[in-house]
């Protein structure tokens, strides 16, 4: 990872299954905390999970750009997009299959994955790649995971 | 599971099959294998999961897993005679 900038100029979200409740409460958190420090912010997921955040932020204050993941990735892959911080939201296995695709296709990038759910801790151990992790069993309650996103991104007051 | 579910597909693994589960069934079952890094285009879709993919040819059919948001991995089977010798052309041989 080289030349990370503290306030990334780029970032780019990708959420899981939005299954667990929350993940868009911290998606809607961690895009505000790097809008206001003045990062562009993309959200990539499914067509589930975009729409729950569009009727959520209906005026965009929190989150401006969505795209879906496959369409995400195809740019990633034609090098037609590029960030300088990446953070996947993790609880299920797919999601952390999604976190492995960004790590090979944006090796030099900082990855931080945020694993949460019921039993986040063997999720976590299934992440063999360089990464960040960030690890929290939040399902319904974003607090603690709160917590521990803000330490990370030096956002704790 | 976009143009994937437009096609005819056999269901090699259940869902909720891990990567490893995937990967060691293909090399275990199929005389010949290929490994992939996510980003590999194969039937119009990118393949995603932990490297190195593996996909299993039998004759012209591709076994490969496919990953949905809410559900997990699938290996699936597809016959396709062009797709099967485009990946003996691009994919390779080691890990």
């Amino acid at each position: 990872m080289t030349d990370i900038p503290a306030t990334p100029d780029r970032t780019l979200i990708v959420l899981g299954c939005p299954e667990a409740p929350a993940q868009q409460a911290l998606a809607f958190h961690v895009a505000h905390n790097l809008r206001m420090r003045g990062a562009g912010v993309l959200i990539a997921g499914n067509p589930s999970v975009l729409s729950l955040l569009k009727v959520s932020d209906p005026e965009k204050h929190y989150v401006t750009d969505t795209m879906v993941f496959e369409k995400c990735i195809a740019e990633v892959v034609g090098k037609k997009r590029d960030c300088d911080l990446c953070v996947v939201f993790a609880h299920n296995d797919a999601a952390i299959a999604y976190a492995a695709t960004m790590r090979h296709l944006l090796p030099e990038r900082r990855l931080v994955v945020i694993v949460f759910g019921k039993d986040p801790g063997p999720l976590a151990d299934e992440i063999n790649f360089p990464c960040e992790k960030i690890i929290d069993k939040a399902v319904h309650n974003p607090m603690q995971l709160r917590k521990k996103i803000d330490e990370v991104f030096g956002w704790a007051a | 599971m976009g143009c994937i579910e437009n096609l005819n597909y056999e269901m090699i693994l259940p869902l909720g099959a891990s990567f490893r589960e995937c990967r060691e069934y293909v090399e275990n079952n199929f005389l010949e294998f290929w490994y992939v890094d996510p980003g590999y285009r194969l039937f119009d879709e990118y393949i995603v999961g932990l490297p190195p993919i593996a996909l299993g040819i039998d004759s012209t059919k591709i076994v490969f897993p496919y990953t949905k948001p809410c559900h997990g991995t699938y290996l699936l089977a597809i016959e396709d005679a062009d797709e099967a010798a485009r990946v003996r052309k691009t994919a390779r041989k080691k890990k």
